[in-house]
């Protein structure tokens, strides 16, 4: 009963928060000209059967569709929570600047319209392409929140590297944008910026969910097999317990061995939460959201692991690392550097596997999508978009089959690599070398 | 330019998974043939090392994604 009251309370504000929070964007902007125009009337023919957020590329009369860009911006995280372009969450913006300090508020302050891009500013931030900008220019009012009319890019030379550099119009203007720190180094074009986000983005907010969901079903399990242990498992329990038993039995003990009790817990958090958030980020009603195929996010996991694995090494891991017992000198010093360099590979391959794994796939549905437009020529051939979605609705649903199946392959490949690392780090030194230890 | 060098590489990549992946698939159809019984093991050894081998170029994929 207390379980009903929780779920109910839960899912009722769960569903009352979008409604109250929603701001109706279209009587805030006017119909001035912009470069990316923005129309009020909201046209969207119904072609295909998902991603409806892409309907409102064929409202734009002079944009031609870029399948590329579309896919990489609905691949990337977002400051508001939109599902399909008809309900508009808005989540809290944090913002750290080095000169002006934090910058608390919703980002319904933006009144983001098509693409996701505000028509407001705040403090000097705007949203583009459903992140935050900052604008780097000094004429633009930096406090309040002015009416911004449009945006645009251009492509500039820096440091012999072409980059796009992003530009909010504002009274006839252009001034710079800025996008937000990222700590890649420049690798992927990121780097330190003139302020930090640390708002819950979409990405945030589906890991929060998926948590939210994972804890519950498996304490309603928990509860059943507590209260009632003699009884043949049914309801959630008839999915979860063929499955912990995969893991336990399949995974954990022919790797770890006897210890496998100690990180068992670990390995069915993993399983579990990649496998959520990868059956998450496929439903596109749900926001399209890619929380796995992040790098970000598979970097937090890999992290955990090589911290995990490290950790635990016994002195026969380490020893094995730095050296090698039974070879010869010389290749005892060459092993260590290489076995030094797998150290950081093995989380690494962890990380880049499962990420490029379900980006590709997300990039292939949408690319599909996509071929609706191209086909349509973003709208103006009506024959031409029954064809493409005559082509494009089969290989759609077969490329979302296969995304199915590898959801659950990828979760359970990086378990079972996650299980063999601590299975090497923790084993212990009994089967080879029976000649001299 | 980049671009171009981007899809080639990604190219490349794929044609070392799809021959790891073939020569994969083709043995383990040759073990169900030969023992029909181990199939349901065959298969599942046979996925998993599909996604090993589709995990390595995936990443070369990524990586061309970005670099262009």
């Amino acid at each position: 009963m207390r379980n009903r009251i929780f779920i109910i309370t839960l899912l009722s504000f769960i569903y009352l928060y979008p409604s109250v929070a929603q701001d109706n964007h279209q009587q805030v902007h006017q119909d001035t000209t912009t470069l990316q125009s923005s129309n009020t009337q909201d046209d969207h023919t119904q072609t295909g059967e998902s991603h409806d957020a892409h309907a409102d590329h064929e409202d734009h009369d002079h944009a031609a569709f870029d399948p590329g860009a579309t896919a990489i911006h609905h691949i990337s995280d977002a400051n508001v929570y939109s599902i399909l372009d008809f309900v508009r969450i808005p989540l809290p913006t944090i913002l750290y600047a080095n000169d002006k300090g934090w910058d608390i508020f919703s980002s319904g302050k933006f009144h983001a319209g098509h693409h996701e891009d505000g028509h407001y500013s705040y403090n000097g931030y705007v949203l583009h392409h459903g992140s935050v900008h900052r604008v780097a220019d000094a004429g633009f009012p930096m406090e309040g929140s002015v009416e911004v009319e449009g945006y645009a890019h251009k492509q500039e030379e820096k440091n012999g590297k072409k980059v796009d550099v992003n530009y909010a119009l504002y009274q006839g203007k252009e001034y710079r944008l800025d996008a937000r720190s990222t700590m890649d180094g420049g690798i992927l074009g990121g780097g330190f910026t003139s302020f930090i986000d640390f708002s819950p983005t979409k990405n945030v907010i589906s890991m929060i969910l998926v948590s939210l969901f994972l804890f519950l079903m498996f304490r309603k399990a928990a509860n059943a097999y507590k209260n009632n242990p003699t009884k043949a498992p049914s309801g959630i329990q008839g999915f979860l317990e063929p499955v912990f038993l995969f893991i336990r039995d399949d995974v954990a003990i022919p790797f770890i061995g006897k210890k496998h009790t100690i990180y068992l817990p670990f390995l069915l958090s993993v399983f579990f939460f990649i496998l959520g958030l990868n059956l998450w980020g496929q439903v596109p009603f749900l926001g399209s959201v890619n929380v796995t195929g992040s790098l970000s996010v598979t970097m937090v996991l890999a992290i955990l692991v090589f911290i995990i694995v490290n950790v635990n090494g016994n002195s026969h891991y380490w020893g094995h690392i730095f050296w090698m017992p039974d070879v010869p000198i010389p290749i005892k010093i060459l092993l260590a550097c290489v076995e030094v360099m797998g150290l950081f590979i093995k989380p690494l391959t962890l990380m880049l596997r499962l990420a490029g794994n379900i980006s590709a796939g997300h990039i292939a549905i949408l690319s599909f999508i996509g071929l609706i437009f191209i086909f349509g020529k973003s709208g103006e051939s009506l024959g031409g978009s029954l064809v493409g979605t005559a082509v494009s609705i089969p290989l759609t649903m077969f490329m979302m089959a296969i995304e199915i199946i590898v959801a659950f392959v990828q979760a359970f490949v990086f378990t079972i690599l996650t299980a063999s690392f601590i299975g090497a780090a923790t084993e212990d030194h009994h089967h080879a070398e029976e000649g001299h230890h | 330019m980049t671009g171009t060098f981007a899809a080639i590489g990604a190219g490349l990549a794929v044609i070392g998974a799809g021959l790891g992946i073939g020569m994969v698939g083709g043995k383990a159809m040759e073990a169900i043939a030969r023992q029909p019984e181990a199939s349901g093991d065959i298969r599942s050894g046979m996925i998993i090392m599909a996604a090993f081998i589709e995990g390595a170029a995936l990443i070369a994929i990524l990586l061309s994604i970005l670099m262009a």
